[in-house]
Order: structure tokens, then sequence, then C-alpha cells
């Protein structure tokens, strides 16, 4: 589905901060309602594991992407498939962020809150701002339920609501009611009330509902009975906005056509977006694809988008363990293909033998961390940025990888190319450090032309490269190109060129095994010399007002701190801010930029991570505000400690 | 059954997608410029050999044959073949060869590994590499001993040993790997020895020749740290009891004068050895290393006696043709092609819902 929006002249400010401000009021032509408009809308639904609140979510994004807003969101679920029901930690929620303006981040506190149970309720609240919108499922506060999560009276009556703007609304009896002519159970009837609720915040927010329909009709295409509750429940929920007295006001906001350049643009999640960065890298060099994987979360998504994508000359391959998983697509270089491996935090722990071995024998190999919280299991399905230093230094001997980190859902597709130009380029494996947020969170994404895709073509060796003494022609497969320092690919099935590679320390040149003193020397530091000779880009600093702190981040905490540094300066302070894409070998003008400020803070989830290896490598007081609760850093909070340390 | 490789002409249907040398090759061709490294009187030398001398008759071109290894004594061998070669990390090289294999379908693929190796820190890739069936020919050298970390017991140690880790003996029970890789749905399993070169030839021949991944246990003396541990099969008089030939199709008799034979008892059901006479020569096992029910197999494997090695059957005790792995893999790229196309990526970077923004 595509829809046309253009772009007014009038320039926004972009300010991710003030909250959803009213901008205009209209009544609808021929409607009795009224209908306001607003620049921008945090809403969080909230339910049980088992409620859908994913899917109603998603569905909503899906909408208000297809509508044209800027958007940002952040999925928040429980490691557990099914936790008991109407628990606290049984809680799912997913929160979106949409606006008529550039936006960052998924936005701190809801405007509005949909609360499918007591429990929904409970866990969310204090994220919400008084004077917000709470709709909760009437029927679900019963005293069990409510007793349940330690509710001694019902919050919708004892007065603690009385600050917000509650609508108290049945909407497992609607639902229930609406579905009375299909011929389902009321258990499968109340399944839909997720359909109910996306159907009434679809009407009061001015949603298209042709996507969500076409959905519905698809995802239940062999079962049309269930597709028609769901459309039906849906409509009902719409119809429901439109009729009850209880919803007085709807709401607009404008697509966000000025805030992006012109194109095309779709909604994308950052594991898709690395999915497809990964498949486009392929074609771009020319090189099947062969990814190498176990299941683990948050990064089996892109184990499950890739193995959908055979048809690309994609081969997928679910190994019996984290260590095959590698292995496999180590051999899979050897033989010439674009190999990835695809894991998180345990599993990259478990995979640091086998990349010192891509290290040693100096192939093309990209090693994907979709970080989460840690240490051991840690937090599954939370994000962190604690895989850091693990990344950087987690193998035995000296054994440089490079790293590479997105910092927008989107931005992984971009990524994922350049950790690929790194790795084919300079024959190395490379680590591309994603995480939890980025990884499920989503935001609109201008689709490239395909000329716009970098050119990856790589050679592989053909023929000798090294003339010996007496004069014959032999091939030397650690013979290196001056420029980058890599050493030829050459893949089985090239006559002429056997040889033999492996862990054991190799001499300079032949590459036969070596245990000369000298000659360890030599090639542990020319290893060093190629990771630290890669050509990077430089680091661009944000600062229009000569500031006199520098903010530098790196990976997911890009939205927040963006958001953060607007809200200063739409209050008047002078901060500036970079960015790091690359974490190794850092940019060439790192050193520079840091030298030019008074103050450094660098924002990290984790414990000082980058402020560690910042301090080591450029003798800066760089200060660290750090913070491993399991979710991204808010804005006003990052903002506040900013101002601080501008005024400390 | 793909067993027609006659030498030179590289006629083997598991190896067809392979391209075949374009010249008569001999044994030199395979051998590297590397000096081998193994103590003197090592038994790699001997399965050295025999590869190298086996390798021209496949008729494959060299560059495209890769061996693989772990960590080991012999786990050195690619270095010593001129072909390509990884010599990789401790226990990985099923895995890594998977990928290849799976990877690159014009390759023979081999890999070479050892007791620990495959056994221990190895254990969870051999058992998933045979069970995947990927076209891999996996050379396990087995001398019930670590060698290069200088003669700690091994997975397959009797127990008891007594080692430099175990002064007292060792605790735990070995593997038997031909008993582990039945069990772990492995489509061909065979034991040879490293001293008998003409029975390694002609196991590494049906290995060869078979489509999927392909088990060979060989039996190889290291003479530092366990020397003679498989003397009993290799004295010519002891072996007459100790070993027993299998080929398929043939009654399972061995001894002086083939006197004595397995029959299946009719209570257990198990297997068990008797002295062969006009009775009950009638009962004598026929083997048939391509039954679909590895059953027989297993027994057969559980005939000798972990001690004294009395009643070791060697040769393939199952080839069995199922389903490959890389295969099946090709075929499901091939059916997506067929079914969606070949990849657009416009389209695929396009997706469903989109919308545009005009200047």
């Amino acid at each position: 589905m595509t829809s046309q929006v253009s772009s007014p002249a009038e320039q926004d400010d972009g300010t991710d901060g003030a909250d959803g401000t009213v901008v205009g009021e209209q009544r609808k032509p021929g409607g009795t309602k009224d209908v306001r408009r607003l620049d921008r809308v945090i809403i969080r639904f909230a339910g049980d594991s088992g409620d859908g609140m994913q899917l109603t979510g998603d569905r909503f994004t899906s909408e208000t992407a297809s509508f044209g807003n800027d958007l940002s969101t952040l999925p928040n679920f429980p490691a557990e498939i099914r936790a008991p029901a109407g628990t606290l930690p049984g809680v799912s929620s997913f929160q979106l962020h949409f606006a008529d303006h550039d936006i960052l981040t998924p936005g701190d506190a809801p405007n509005v809150l949909v609360a499918m149970n007591p429990a929904a309720l409970k866990a969310n609240i204090g994220d919400v701002p008084r004077g917000a919108e709470i709709i909760v499922n009437t029927d679900e506060f019963t005293k069990r339920a409510m007793q349940k999560v330690g509710y001694a009276a019902s919050p919708l009556e004892d007065g603690s609501l009385d600050g917000y703007q509650l609508h108290p609304v049945p909407l497992t009896t609607l639902t229930v009611e609406a579905l009375k002519e299909f011929d389902l159970t009321r258990k499968e009837a109340e399944r839909s009330k997720n359909m109910f609720a996306l159907g009434l915040l679809s009407w009061m927010y001015h949603r298209p509902t042709e996507g969500t329909e076409k959905f519905l009709k698809s995802k239940f295409a062999k079962k049309p009975d269930i597709a028609a509750a769901n459309l039906t429940a849906f409509r009902a929920g719409w119809n429901f906005g439109e009729t009850t007295e209880d919803f007085a006001v709807s709401y607009e906001v404008a697509p966000a056509s000025k805030a992006f350049p012109v194109g095309t643009y779709r909604n994308i999640s950052g594991n898709l977006a690395l999915a497809y960065g990964l498949i486009s890298a392929s074609r771009q060099a020319d090189l099947p694809l062969f990814l190498g994987s176990y299941p683990i979360t948050p990064a089996s998504d892109i184990l499950h988008e890739l193995s959908k994508h055979k048809n690309f000359g994609v081969r997928t391959f679910q190994a019996e363990d984290e260590i095959a998983g590698i292995g496999a697509a180590l051999g899979a270089a050897f033989g010439g293909s674009l190999a990835v491996t695809t894991t998180s935090g345990p599993g990259l722990a478990l995979k640091s033998e086998t990349i010192g071995l891509a290290v040693s024998m100096e192939l093309p190999l990209l090693i994907v961390d979709i970080q989460r919280g840690g240490p051991s299991t840690g937090l599954p399905t939370k994000t962190e940025q604690a895989d850091l230093l693990q990344a950087m230094f987690g193998r035995n001997g000296e054994a440089p990888v490079p790293i590479v980190a997105p910092r927008t859902p989107a931005d992984c597709f971009d990524a994922a190319l350049e950790a690929a130009r790194i790795a084919l380029t300079y024959r190395t494996p490379v680590m591309l450090l994603s995480d939890g947020y980025l990884a499920n969170g989503s935001e609109p994404w201008r689709i490239p032309e395909l000329d716009e895709l970098p050119d990856l073509a790589v050679q592989f060796a053909q023929g000798p490269n090294h003339t010996l003494d007496d004069g014959s022609e032999v091939f030397w497969p650690y013979k290196r190109d001056p420029q980058t320092l890599a050493r030829p690919w050459a893949v089985p099935g090239t006559p002429g060129l056997e040889h033999r590679i492996g862990g054991i320390e190799k001499e300079d040149g032949t590459g036969n095994i070596s245990y000369a003193p000298a000659n360890h020397e030599f090639m542990v530091r020319v290893r060093q010399a190629k990771i630290d000779g890669i050509d990077v880009p430089d680091l661009e600093v944000d600062d229009p007002h000569e500031a006199n702190t520098l903010v530098l981040g790196w990976g997911s905490t890009y939205g927040p701190i963006t958001a953060a540094v607007r809200r200063l300066r739409a209050a008047g302070e002078a901060v500036a801010q970079a960015h790091l894409r690359h974490l190794n070998p850092f940019p060439r003008n790192l050193g520079a930029v840091l030298e030019r400020y008074d103050k450094v803070v660098i924002p990290e989830m984790n414990l000082g991570q980058l402020a560690t290896l910042v301090r080591a490598k450029y003798l800066v007081d760089a200060r660290s505000y750090n913070q491993v609760n399991g979710m991204p850093f808010k804005a006003e909070q990052l903002a506040a400690t900013l101002k601080e340390a501008i005024d400390g | 059954m793909a067993e027609t490789s006659t030498e030179g002409t590289g006629t083997i249907e598991a190896l067809s997608l392979v391209p075949k040398a374009v010249a008569r090759q001999s044994m030199k061709d395979f051998k590297s410029d590397q000096e081998v490294r193994w103590c003197p009187g090592c038994g790699d030398y001997a399965i050295l050999a025999a590869v190298q001398g086996f390798m021209p008759e496949l008729g494959l071109a060299k560059e495209n044959i890769v061996f693989v290894s772990g960590i080991g004594c012999s786990s050195r061998f690619p270095y010593y073949m001129n072909t390509y070669g990884m010599h990789s990390i401790h226990g990985r090289a099923p895995a890594i060869a998977t990928g290849l294999a799976a990877s690159r379908r014009d390759l023979s693929v081999w890999v070479v590994t050892g007791d620990g190796d495959a056994l221990s820190i190895g254990g969870n890739h051999l058992i998933h590499a045979l069970r995947r069936n990927v076209n891999l020919k996996i050379l396990l050298f087995n001398n019930r001993i670590y060698g290069l970390t200088k003669g700690q017991y091994s997975p397959t140690s009797e127990i008891g040993k007594i080692t430099k880790s175990t002064p007292m003996g060792s605790l735990d029970a070995p593997f038997n790997p031909v008993s582990l890789a039945l069990g772990a749905e492995a489509s061909f399993v065979a034991r040879t020895i490293d001293s008998d070169r003409k029975h390694l030839t002609e196991v590494l021949r049906q290995a060869a020749a078979h489509p999927g991944t392909a088990l060979v246990e060989i039996y190889q003396n290291c003479n530092i740290f366990n020397d003679g541990a498989f003397e009993a099969l290799k004295d010519r008089q002891s072996a007459e009891e100790a070993v027993i030939r299998l080929e398929h199709g043939q009654p399972i008799r061995f001894g002086a004068d083939r006197a004595r034979g397995v029959v299946r008892d009719p209570a257990s059901g198990d297997l068990r050895v008797v002295t062969v006479t006009p009775e009950n020569e009638a009962d004598v096992l026929v083997h048939d290393a391509h039954a679909a029910s590895p059953t027989t197999a297993f027994a057969l494997s559980r005939l000798a006696d972990p001690d004294t090695l009395h009643h070791t059957p060697i040769g393939v005790l199952r080839s069995f043709e199922r389903q490959v792995y890389d295969t099946q893999l090709a075929d499901q790229l091939d059916a997506a092609i067929e079914q969606h196309g070949k990849g657009d990526l416009g389209a695929l970077l396009a997706g469903g819902d989109t919308w545009t923004v005009v200047g």
C-alpha cells in the first residue's frame, strides 16, 4: 500500500522534548465529535503475555508508518513464553511514539496507556504522567485479578486514578458481543479483544485501516472464520469509538513529510534491516551468503528472515551449538562465501576461540552480536551495551577484530554493508554490535536505490603471487597487499594455489608453520597493523554553538542522546554531540576531537566500557554516565545529567 | 549403491560434482613440500601413505580436495597433503567442514581427527555431522591416548588405564566409536587398522563412494604413549582369534580355517561367536552392510572384548544410502527460485507497505 504525502514549506525545530501539543482544533465535517491535531503522541499497549500486545503494537505501527508519521517503537516483553497469567512478571508491552516531525526515541512517558488487565495497569502506571489517558479493560478488573497483583481496592474506583483521563471500557464483553454471530466459544471470541482495542485506538488517531484488514485476511487465510472474527472485532472497536459518549475527541497527527528527504519509505526493525543489509552485501560482493547460527534471543529473527530468502542463494545452517554456527560459517568463508554468524552475548563467549582462528587465518567473517543484558543468561529480552569489551578483547592472544555498531534500527542495514566492506577488503572477522533495543525497535527507512549501494566486489587469487630466487613462480598465502595488508583469498577449486592454513603461527609470506621468535613478533604486529590501518570515515561532530562539553556515544544510545541534546539546545544550552560507528579502529580524528572540549561525557548502557577505551587510548578525563536496567535511556533524564555536566 | 569406483576414472556418483583431474595422477602429486613431523614409528605415517596412495584412484582435480582437521597429532595431517587444507581448532573440524561442504558441492571434503578431538572436545560436532549426513569423509585415528599433550587417557582408553593424569587408573568407561556413530544415525561406519594398507585402502574406497557422511575409525598405534594398543589385532597369531573381517554378502566367519562364526542368540537377539559345525553352519550370519536398520551393525560393534580386543570386526559395518544434507540444501535453493523466481533485491527492500515523500 502506498500513500502520498507532500512536504509543507515551513520548518520544524524537530524538538523531541515538549509533551504532545495541541496544534489546532477543528470539527470533522459531518461528524459530531471534536478532532484535535497533535504534533506527537506516545501510546503504550500493555497486557498479559498471551493478550497479543506485540501484534497489536506492530499493527498500529504499520498503520502509522503507512500514514507517513515519523515513529519509533519499544517492544518490551518477558523472557518466558507464557508467564503465569495476570501476574506482574507476565506483563508484555509495546510503546510507540509517532509524530508529524522527526523524532528519535520511543518516548519517555506515554500519553496513552492501554491496560488490558490489573497487572498491566500496575506495572505501567508509574511511567504514565498525570493528565494522560488510560484505557482499561474493566472486564479483567475482578476482585481476584486485582488481589493477584496487590490491589486491595479497585484502582478504577478508589480515586487513585483521578489525575488521569480514565476510559473504563468492557473490552472483553464488547468483543464477545460483537462476535456472537460467529460459531466461537467464549474463550475463542475473547481472544479477539486486542483487535477491538486496536480498532478503538485506530479510530482515536485516524489511522488507515486497509493494511490491518489485509494483514488479518492473509494471516488467517487458512481459517476464514477466525479472520472474519478478528476483522469484525477490529471494526467493532472502531465503531465503538465513533459512537460512544466516553470518547468525545479524536486526534490527528499529520504526516511527518517535512522531516524526511524525498523518497519511498517503509517501516523496518533493526533485525530485519540487518538481514536485508546482509543479503545486499552478498549481492554487492557477488558472493553467496552463508549463515551459520544457533537460536538465541534477541538474534534469532535474523536467522528466521534469512532462511526465507533461499532464492537469493542464501544458505542458512541451524547448527548444533554456537561454536558449530561460527565454525560452519568459517568453513564457508574458506570456500568463498560471504559468511556470517549471528548471536547474542552468551553465544559470543562460546565463539571466541573460532574468532581467534579466523583472525589467524585472516578470512572474512561477520559476527553479529545482538547484545542483551548480561552476565551469563542475564536479561534475554532486554537491551544492554555491555559486550563492547568482550568484542574488543574477548580472545586469547593478541587478536584484534574490527567493530562496527549501528545507531538506529534502520541504520542496521548500512552497518551490515559497512561490516562486510571491512571484512572483505581486509580479510578479517568483523564484529557487528547491535542490541535488543535496535533489533526489535522500528522506525521509517528510506528504501535505497540499488545503485546507491556500495561496490563490494572481491578478487579471489587466481595464480602465483611470488617469484622465488630461482625464478620459479609460487603462491604464497600470506603475502600481503601492501596497501591493506590483506592476504590473498584463494578458494579451493583454484588450480595451482593449493595451500594449508590454520591456527598455528605461520611464517610471513609462505604461511608455513613457524615457531621462530622474530616471525611471531612480526606476525602479531602485522595483524594489529592491518586492523589499525582500516580506512574508516572521520568522526563528525555536531556543534553549532561552540560548546565546551561534548557528549560522545556509540550504538543504540544515538536516539536518546540526540533527543537529550535537542532539549538542552532548545533550552539555550551549548552542547556538542558525536556518535561512533567504528569502535575498532576508532576514527583517525577522534583524539583531536576529544582535545577540543573541556568536558567529555559518555553515556552508555553498561558500566563505562567505551569510556574505559577512550580514557586508555587518549588520556582524556571522560566522564561516564551509565544505566544498566535493561531499558534505553530516557531523554529527559539524560538531558538533566548532561546539564549537570555542562554546569559542573 | 554407488560402488562403481574404477581406478583413475573418477566415476564415483557421490563425487560426480567434483571436477576430474586432467592428467593421470600419482602418489607424489599428493605429497606436500612440508617435512612430516610425527614421531618416528608413529602409525600416522602408514595412514598418510595409504591416503596419498589412494587419492590418485579417485581421479579428482586435487584443487577440489580439502582436508580439514582439528587439534592433536593426527590433525597435522592436512599439512602433508598437497591439496587445500585447514588445521583448525580442537574438536571443531566436523563443524567447519560442514560449512565448507554445504556451500561447495564441487569439493571432496575430508576430516582428519583423533579420539580426543572427535570424541571428547568435539563429540557434539561429530554426532551432529553424522546425523545430518553432509558429504564428508571423517577419518578418526584412534590410538586410545592423548599424544600431543603427552600421554593422558582419552575417551577410548580402557577403564583403569594408568596415565600421567590417572596414576591410580582411569575411572570413566570408554566410548566405542563405531557404536557411538551408529547411535548417531551414521549412514556409513567402518573400522580399519593403520598397518593393514590393503584393508585401509579398500575401506577408504568404499567411504569415498558413499554419498553422505562416512566415519572411518582407524586403529592407530602411538608408539610413544600407548605402544601396542592394537597388537592383538596385528600379531598374526593372535589376530586369527581377534579380527573379524566383514565383507558385504559373505558369512561372518573368521579364525584358523574360518572355523569360527557369528550367530544370533535366538533368546536375547545378541550376537555371539561359535565354532562352526555342519549343524550350525546355516545359522552363521551373512553380513549385510546395506541393511536399512542399524541393529545388526550395532550388535556387531559390541562383539569385541574391550580389554583383549578379541572378536573385533573390521571393514564396513554399515553403508546405507539416505538423504544427503548438502544435496537437499541445494535442492531447496533451486526450489525457492522455482517457486519465487530468482531473488530480486529491489523488490525485497521495497517490501509491502510503503509511502512516498515528494518534494
